[in-house]
Parts: C-alpha cells; sequence; structure tokens
C-alpha cells in the first residue's frame, strides 16, 4: 500500500500535478476509444447511405426519389402516420390523466402493461393482426366477405404499426401528469371551469413540451417502421409499399443506388428527429 | 356538486378508453397468439419449437444477441463515462448521435450495415485480405444488434455516471488507490446496476430485432437464421400454428428479461433506501 497522501486532498502539492499528466493522457484514450467506436458503429453507415446513394450521380439519385412507386411509398408512409400517431396520442392523454391524476385498484398493472409492446419483436407485431383479422381468421373471413381487406392492406399495416409506437405518447404524458399533479386542476375547477376547459386550458398546456417529445418519438417510429408492417402488408409495389418496404424491394431488385437514394430520405427524417428531440429536451430543461 | 365524490372529472371516460384501446390493439392480439400456439394441443406446439430448425434459431438468437450486449456493456459505458465526464469540443453533437439507432429506420440500417462489411465494402475490404469476412455470417448479425442496442445501454448509465461525485474518486486516489483500484472498488459497484439493466436492455432489443439483421445475416438455415426471420419463413407457407408458438417463446423471453430486470432494480432501490 502507498503511502496516504492526506494533503492533497487541501492543496496540491507535486505528487498531485505528477498524477495530472497521466489522467489526461487516459482521458484523451477514453475520448478517443468512444469516439472511434461510436464513428464506425453510427456514423459509417450513415455516410455510406449517403455515398451508396449518389454512386450513379445526382440525376438517378433525383430519379429514384421521384418515381412513381417511390411517391406512392411516401403517399402511403405519411398516411399510416397521419393515422396511428393522432390515435396513440388520444389513447396517451387518457391513459396519462386516468393514471397520473387519480388512485385506483390495478394501477401499477395497468401501467405496466402499457409498457408490452416495447418488449414485443416487430415481427411478432404484425404476426398477431394474421392471426386476428387475417383472411383465414373468423373475423377476417367475415370482413373479406363484405369487401374490407385488413391483412395484406393498409388498414392491416396501420394496425401492427399502432402497436410498435403504442406507448411512447403514454410514457412520456402518464410520468408528466403524475409530476405535475391535481392542485392547479382542482384550483380551476373551485374557480367554476367545467372538466374539459379545465383540460385544454390547464393540464395541456403544462405537459405540452413532454408531450411534443412522445408525438415525435412516436411518428419517427411510425414512419420507419420495417418488420411489424412487412409481416401485413403483401409488399405490392405502388400499393402495399411504405418507404422502408420500398428499401427492401428496390434492394431485392438489385438496384442497389436507388435503394439508397430512397434509404437516405429515411435518414433526413431520423436526423429531423433528432434535432426537434434536442430542441424539446432543452425546452423541458429550462421551463 | 356534482365532483363531490372525485373532485376531479373524466376518471370513468379516461379509464373506460385506455382499458378499451389497450384489449383491442394489444391484449386481445396477444392473448389470440397465445390461443393459436396451443390450438393444435400442448404436444403440437412443443414439436413446432422443439425443430432442430427452431432451435437453431432460437439458440443462434440468444447467441448473437448475448454477445452484442456484452460489446455494448464495454464500448457503451466507455461513450457513457466520456459523454457524462469530459468535456470536449462537439459534445452536445455526439450525445445527439447515440440517439440516432433509434430514430434510424432498422431497414435503412441494414443495407447501410451489409454494403460496409460486404467484402468489397469500405470495412469489408480493409478486413477480407485478412481472411475475416462480416457480412452474410454471424460475426454481421452482431454488429447490427450491436448498432441498435448502443442507445439502450449509454442512456441507461450515462445518467449514474454523471451524478457520481468526483470528490469520491480523488479520496480513493489520495489514500493510494490505484486507477484501476477506484474503478474497480469505487466506480464498478456503483454503476453496476446500471451496466445490468443496460445489458438487459440491450439484450432484449436485440432478441426481436429483425429489420437490421436480415440483410446482412445470410439468413442460412441452422446457421445464421434468426427466430423472427423464422416466424416470417413460417407465416410465408402458411404454418400459422408454427409461426405463432415461436412467437410466444420469442414473447415471453423477453418479457422475462424485463422482468428480471425490474426485480433487480426495485431490489437495489429498496437497499439504496435502507442504507
Amino acid at each position: 500500500m502507498q503511502s496516504p497522501d492526506l494533503a492533497g486532498l487541501f492543496v496540491s502539492t507535486p505528487s498531485a500535478a505528477r498524477r495530472d499528466r497521466p489522467r489526461a493522457l487516459a482521458r484523451a484514450a477514453l475520448t478517443a476509444v468512444a469516439l472511434a467506436f461510436l464513428g464506425v458503429v453510427v456514423v459509417l453507415p450513415v455516410l455510406a447511405v449517403f455515398a451508396k446513394a449518389l454512386e450513379d450521380g445526382v440525376f438517378a439519385y433525383l430519379r429514384a426519389v421521384v418515381e412513381a412507386d417511390a411517391l406512392a411509398a411516401m403517399r402511403l408512409t405519411l398516411w399510416i402516420a397521419l393515422l396511428v400517431v393522432p390515435a396513440n396520442t388520444v389513447f396517451g392523454l387518457a391513459a396519462g390523466w386516468a393514471i397520473g391524476k387519480f388512485e385506483f385498484r390495478g394501477k401499477t398493472l395497468l401501467t405496466s402493461l402499457i409498457e408490452v409492446p416495447f418488449a414485443v419483436s416487430p415481427v411478432i407485431s404484425g404476426l398477431i393482426f394474421v392471426l386476428a383479422v387475417g383472411p383465414r381468421s373468423v373475423l377476417g373471413g367475415r370482413l373479406l366477405e363484405s369487401g374490407i381487406r385488413v391483412i395484406f392492406a393498409w388498414p392491416g399495416m396501420a394496425l401492427a404499426t399502432a402497436f410498435v409506437t403504442f406507448g411512447y405518447v403514454a410514457r412520456q404524458v402518464i410520468t408528466l401528469m403524475e409530476t405535475t399533479g391535481r392542485d392547479k386542476e382542482e384550483a380551476a375547477l373551485v374557480l367554476g371551469a367545467s372538466g374539459w376547459q379545465t383540460f385544454w386550458r390547464v393540464s395541456l398546456p403544462s405537459i405540452r413540451w413532454g408531450l411534443l417529445y412522445g408525438v415525435i418519438l412516436c411518428n419517427a417510429r411510425a414512419m420507419g417502421e420495417f418488420g411489424g408492417v412487412s409481416v401485413v402488408s403483401g409488399h405490392v409495389r405502388g400499393m402495399t409499399n411504405t418507404l422502408p418496404l420500398y428499401v427492401e424491394t428496390l434492394y431485392d431488385d438489385y438496384r442497389f443506388s436507388a435503394s439508397f437514394a430512397v434509404a437516405s430520405l429515411l435518414v433526413f427524417l431520423a436526423v429531423v428527429t433528432l434535432i426537434a428531440k434536442v430542441l424539446v429536451e432543452r425546452k423541458i430543461k429550462v421551463p | 356538486m356534482a365532483y363531490s365524490h372525485r373532485a376531479i372529472p373524466g376518471f370513468r371516460l379516461s379509464l373506460g378508453f385506455t382499458l378499451f384501446y389497450l384489449s383491442a390493439l394489444v391484449l386481445i392480439p396477444l392473448a389470440l397468439l397465445v390461443a393459436k400456439s396451443q390450438s393444435g394441443g400442448f404436444s403440437a406446439f412443443w414439436r413446432a419449437v422443439t425443430t432442430p430448425r427452431a432451435l437453431a434459431s432460437l439458440k443462434f438468437t440468444l447467441f448473437v444477441s448475448f454477445v452484442a450486449a456484452a460489446i455494448n456493456v464495454v464500448f457503451g459505458s466507455i461513450l457513457a463515462w466520456v459523454l457524462a465526464r469530459i468535456p470536449f469540443p462537439g459534445r452536445r453533437f455526439v450525445d445527439a448521435l447515440v440517439d440516432l439507432p433509434l430514430a434510424l429506420p432498422t431497414a435503412v440500417a441494414g443495407i447501410a450495415l451489409t454494403a460496409l462489411y460486404a467484402d468489397r465494402g469500405w470495412i469489408g475490404s480493409l478486413l477480407a485480405p485478412l481472411g475475416i469476412h462480416v457480412a452474410f455470417r454471424w460475426t454481421g448479425v452482431v454488429i447490427a444488434l450491436v448498432f441498435v442496442g448502443l442507445p439502450f445501454l449509454v442512456r441507461t448509465v450515462q445518467p449514474v455516471i454523471a451524478e457520481l461525485d468526483p470528490a469520491v474518486e480523488e479520496a480513493a486516489a489520495t489514500l493510494g488507490a490505484s486507477p484501476i483500484q477506484t474503478f474497480a472498488f469505487v466506480i464498478l459497484p456503483t454503476i453496476f446496476p446500471a451496466l445490468r439493466a443496460g445489458f438487459a436492455a440491450a439484450f432484449a432489443r436485440a432478441l426481436g430485432e429483425y429489420g437490421s439483421v436480415v440483410f446482412i445475416a445470410g439468413n442460412m438455415p441452422m446457421k445464421t437464421e434468426i427466430s423472427a426471420l423464422l416466424i416470417m419463413t413460417k407465416l410465408d407457407q402458411f404454418d400459422y400454428v408454427g409461426a405463432a408458438s415461436l412467437g410466444v417463446v420469442m414473447l415471453a423471453t423477453s418479457l422475462l428479461v424485463l422482468l428480471l430486470v425490474h426485480a433487480s432494480r426495485t431490489a437495489s432501490e429498496r437497499r439504496r433506501a435502507v442504507a
């Protein structure tokens, strides 16, 4: 055991100064390892997407992203997000209100059940809807007889996407509703506000940034989901291809640079999501 | 007063809608999955999940998920440490980059990693002369899973490191501990619960991962086929009972992992509350 160097606790001694140089070196080494790892694992793949996308030139890139099938995939991606994100937002607000403002039996169980979809493989998220409303199920068979196709069409893809993104908004809203408590709401009600007025004018404004945070994450996952929609889509070009599925279709056709061109659109989506996320996080920290 | 029983209105409406939406979208479909897996009796379920191909896929999935989560424990912790402790220019940018795997669609990650690690790719062409082939091997699958698991590890460990008091380490150093001793006896015990939780989260995520893996895996039955892909194959063959059976096993595994994390977290919180 080395001699205890208690003086170093109070003043900078020569021995402390001698320790500083190796420590600075160690810090530099750690930083280098961390950045190299992040560079290889995360940054290089993103750069590779753009390099591959532009391999055949800018014109080929532009042609690939405005092709009719690409535009149809964009429309379907937007359509599904437009259905799923508001639905999960309404659910998140309802769950947040019930769990955050009230005490009842089974509350912990309910909170855990809302987390379950996070633990489910995307493939299973698609599989359960093939089993529930697929052409071979009782309900799906009935629907098909009346001319409604759920699986291998957009309604099934919306269901799988809603499952995959189920808890993104609820998770945020529940935490926020719990921390903001119920004092302000009670004050508003005593002063004569109706229930809805209290919700719109008191509760919602105080959780708006957290809510937005959940919506941003939900939207990114909804637009980027691959495994879940892949199971229920049937991969009909121009009909049931979302952007991520279209990337796969092009890739399987050996149209690599077109595939990476469409993939680069999804990289833009990811980058916009991250920027929005950082901005909102700053808002949450500084109220 | 209308609000005499409960001061705040809307309990029945909000809870009712929550339960309805949760049941319709999550509970009933998952119950149907379990029912389907047992529709041919338990023996049919058991046969479906113990075929050599199913067992090989389950073993392979567990193996690659474990290796990827372990790699993330080492490098993810270093990254978390650097982000929490060491100031350097562009730190906030790097911090935001850590979340990229969560925001990037998995299919994009899949084709990008395949392009990088194929024998003619930027990294693959450096490794191929050394006789190392990554794409279409198990190593490629591990790399894809490291990519998707990284944010889970960093985001679990980083806040715990940020809360560590540097004075404690300085005290250890002043009392004569070497940096390695300080790490092993002072830092590691404090961050261990977070490491375990981060490992489990990355592991659980990897178990079900599909999009980033299928492009780089090569998908050779018995060799590099993950369970999620085998479910897809069974669905394409209209083997619904087989697909559901395998799905139930995967579902049970990832729920078990997360349950263990939850239990250990509650236990360590209780210990901290006592101390």
